[in-house]
């Protein structure tokens, strides 16, 4: 069965009039389509477009010219119907019931999506389950740990069995352990039902673990679409390695494979810059311990900033 | 007709959710309602106040401008714990949560307005109930098939007009964010002005407090049906039989006014 | 040293002053949608009471039809100012424990609150009060204080209404230190005060125990006092006896204000802030 794709943009574009200053494109003309099953991931700066994006998919917001369609539907005009298709978790505003058990938010959003009591109570204690919540569902959700809040709103988008998932920034703010442990859970989820996945996010993290196909938008447009591979290909999957070391030491500029980027404090604190494809941060660190005492160390990945400008200065 | 069902419940459940979160403050929830019923008794005071210096007002005596006060109070106070909470709309849509709305499969509207209901309101109810009563013994009114009628249609249309003067103001908010003291002088003149009698108002005020925003409906023109009072100029006895057609326009114009304020926040920016 | 103090005391309240009417001059929009408001509750209102005296077919505790406009214009223009619609902006900060900042400050919190009160009121009149009375006197007709004299106590009398009413404003808003939810108490605090400060009929008006009850309370002091010299209603002799009454009541009020402010103080330190 050919499968039409659950999420199509067509020269979609959503400018916003400000008073006293130029008008802000902030999805420009943006074209793309994503099939049933596939994660994406859509990424960009802040202000780039992810989140005006994201309101235009569901309804929230009406595109100043090009056409959406969220599983085959027009978001506008058939608002309820999408949603009754889509599950949508912001990171940063909740879409649970603040003062009540959580377990009565899971009852209301059953009875809003008019899901029979016992097939209700049946998925919430699925969810329950694998997203390891047992203890919190006698709880009000103001009372929850960001963690744990967390969890639960994606619980509540994926109540109502959706087949589409939309996460707006959902690690934001959470800790190693609780972002990896939310990953895991996604990739099951979507292992066991194929649900589709759109995943907004600047946590580089998050796309690399979680996503086959990545979208990069850059001020309302599209600057790259491909798979993590290819990006890293085309950006260069350089890593930086900042080493604190005992005493002030010459610059390290004869590291093998590595290029020194910068020297600070005469000599105490430096940047080396190496390709992650060509070496590992192990054997760079083993490099500089023989030629100095590393006293502390921190390893930096490319901000999202870096990986829209390499791309741009990529394609030149 | 299935989809109506799910729908009322789904509605019903999120208004038993509200009422149990609101009376697990016990403490809080009766504070509340007491000072509902201060303020209910403060109002009642005022009619008090007047007809102490005068016999009649605004062609009512005391006996007639009680019933008019239970009536308008009624409806009010009923339209208040079912909308009031309308007026938070403004903190809902700075704050964004309004888009958590947008994704759930109902009416946007049916939502907010269903997601409280202010029980605590039932302080000022019960002084009109009471008021209600008395008012019905000192006016000599039985309890005919008529009476029944012009009462039981003078509160479901009043409260329906008030509820509609609530959700004009709120649809208003989706323009005028910080503005919600333009929307004061709608609803709340429009209230003030339903719990007087018409016809102290001159001329021009009465057509805009009976014609263009139906204020005289809700309390006056119900009165003089009930109570048999003749008409006065611009305010036939008949026109007290109309109210829920004024109701059914003041609602229409409320929808109306609603959907241009969603395809507003739509368009401008969410 | 302490005539130093003195002087920079004077001049943060004066700084907290402006930035209070600064505030409020941000809401343009409000302000013109406020007046809007201002004038159908003041049609309302002089509706009612010049059918009451066409009832009574005769004055009304020496009201007649002018001066019932007058006394309706006049209070329309001046109830944003007096602050009878209610105020929450300390009770939110209890709620929220931002108090512990205002607490935290070397200026009494009590001083600073007023001192920005103060500039809000200053605002509201120019931007509510004034347009309001010169619409009612454009169109109905407004009377004015006896004489240059009482117009210079009229104002001060505004004053010290505005005083009173920050005064109770902010004794009602401390309750939250004790009551978790004080709406109740904010309800009851804005209409009972609306009624017994002649928000609805002149004071003057109510029978005579209810005049009583009134005068027990600082409402009266608050609007009614005012209004009584800025529509010539009272004259030079009256001032004075109300002027005394009205500091009376500021005193008190700021006073109650205080010991509140210090036992709230203690129940920050109590919890921790």
């Amino acid at each position: 069965m050919s499968a039409a794709p659950i999420l199509a943009l067509d020269r979609l574009t959503r400018v916003f009039r400000r008073r006293g200053g130029d008008p802000i494109r902030a999805v420009d003309g943006m074209t793309w389509a994503v099939t049933p099953g596939e994660s994406v991931g859509y990424i960009g700066a802040n202000g780039a477009g992810k989140s005006t994006t994201i309101k235009m998919l569901t309804g929230i917001l009406r595109p100043t010219s090009g056409t959406v369609r969220t599983g085959g539907l027009d978001p506008l005009r058939r608002r309820r119907d999408v949603a009754r298709r889509v599950g949508v978790v912001f990171g940063q505003r909740s879409q649970l019931w603040w003062d009540l058990p959580l377990r009565e938010s899971f009852t209301i959003l059953g009875a809003i999506h008019g899901l029979p009591r016992e097939q209700v109570r049946r998925r919430s204690a699925t969810l329950v389950e694998q997203l390891e919540m047992g203890d919190t569902l006698d709880m009000p959700v103001r009372q929850l740990s960001l963690g744990q809040r967390m969890r639960a709103e994606i619980a509540a988008a994926l109540l109502h069995a959706p087949e589409l998932l939309v996460l707006d920034e959902p690690t934001i703010g959470l800790d190693v352990l609780s972002k990896q442990r939310l990953r895991e859970f996604l990739r099951a989820e979507r292992a066991e039902r194929g649900t589709t996945l759109l995943l907004t996010t600047h946590d580089m993290g998050d796309v690399e673990r979680l996503c086959e196909r990545i979208l990069v938008v850059d001020h309302g447009n599209l600057a790259f679409d491909g798979s993590f591979p290819a990006l890293a290909a085309t950006v260069g999957a350089e890593r930086v390695l900042v080493v604190d070391l005992a005493a002030p030491t010459p610059p390290l500029a004869d590291v093998p494979r590595t290029r020194l980027l910068a020297v600070e404090g005469d000599g105490l604190r430096q940047r080396l810059a190496f390709d992650a494809t060509a070496t590992t941060a192990a054997a760079v660190l083993a490099a500089v311990s023989a030629r100095a005492e590393v006293r502390d160390l921190t390893i930096e990945e490319p901000g999202i900033e870096d990986v829209v400008r390499r791309i741009y200065s990529a394609s030149r | 007709m299935a989809d109506l069902r799910t729908d009322l419940h789904a509605y019903r459940t999120l208004l038993t959710a509200r009422v149990r979160a609101q009376t697990a403050y016990r403490v809080s929830f009766a504070t509340d309602v007491l000072g509902t019923l201060l303020v209910g008794l403060t109002e009642l005071a005022e009619v008090y106040v007047i007809f102490h210096n005068v016999p009649r007002l605004g062609g009512l005596t005391l006996a007639e401008a009680l019933m008019l006060f239970a009536l308008a109070n009624i409806s009010y106070s009923l339209a208040d714990m079912l909308v009031g909470h309308l007026d938070t709309l403004p903190a809902f849509i700075r704050a964004g949560t309004v888009d958590a709305f947008y994704l759930r499969p109902l009416p946007l509207l049916a939502q907010l307005i269903t997601s409280d209901i202010s029980l605590r309101r039932f302080g000022r109810l019960g002084v009109g109930l009471v008021t209600f009563g008395i008012a019905l013994r000192i006016n000599e009114i039985g309890w005919s098939g008529r009476n029944v009628v012009v009462v039981g249609l003078a509160v479901l249309s009043g409260t329906a007009i008030v509820a509609a003067l609530f959700v004009c103001a709120s649809a208003l908010q989706f323009f005028l964010v910080d503005a919600s003291e333009l929307t004061n002088g709608l609803v709340y003149g429009g209230a003030y002005a339903s719990q007087n009698s018409t016809q102290v108002f001159p001329n021009p005020l009465r057509v805009l407090f009976t014609y263009v925003v139906p204020a005289a409906f809700v309390a006056y023109l119900p009165t003089v049906v009930l109570l048999d009072l003749p008409g006065a100029t611009l305010l036939p006895a008949w026109l007290g039989w109309c109210s829920p057609l004024a109701a059914a326009v003041a609602w229409g114009v409320a929808l109306l006014l609603w959907r241009a304020g969603t395809r507003h926040y739509q368009g401008a920016g969410g | 040293m302490r005539g130093q103090g003195w002087r920079r005391d004077v001049g943060v309240f004066w700084v907290l002053a402006r930035a209070g009417f600064r505030r409020y001059s941000t809401y343009r929009l409000a302000t013109f949608a406020g007046l809007v408001t201002n004038t159908v509750f003041g049609l309302i209102r002089a509706s009612i009471l010049l059918a009451a005296l066409a009832a009574a077919g005769t004055t009304i505790a020496g009201y007649s039809d002018a001066q019932a406009s007058s006394y309706v214009w006049w209070s329309q223009g001046l109830v944003a100012s007096v602050g009878l619609f209610g105020w929450s902006e300390v009770s939110d900060r209890v709620r929220s424990g931002d108090i512990a900042v205002d607490f935290a400050r070397p200026l009494d919190p009590q001083v600073a609150y007023l001192a920005g009160d103060l500039g809000r009121a200053a605002l509201q009149a120019l931007a509510r009060g004034v347009p309001s009375v010169a619409v009612g006197a454009l169109f109905f007709g407004v009377s004015a204080p006896q004489g240059p004299a009482v117009a210079a106590l009229a104002v001060v009398s505004v004053l010290l209404g505005v005083v009173i009413s920050f005064g109770c404003r902010y004794a009602v808003n401390l309750t939250s230190f004790w009551l978790i939810q004080n709406r109740g108490v904010q309800l009851v605090y804005m209409v009972a005060s609306g009624f017994l400060a002649g928000l609805f009929v002149p004071v003057h008006w109510f029978p005579d125990w209810l005049l009583v009850v009134a005068r027990c309370t600082p409402f009266p002091s608050m609007f009614q006092a005012p209004i009584d010299l800025l529509s010539g209603r009272a004259g030079l002799g009256e001032a004075l006896p109300i002027l005394g009454v009205q500091l009376a009541w500021a005193a008190g009020a700021l006073a109650l204000g205080q010991l509140l402010t210090r036992r709230g103080r203690r129940v920050l330190e109590v919890q921790g802030g």
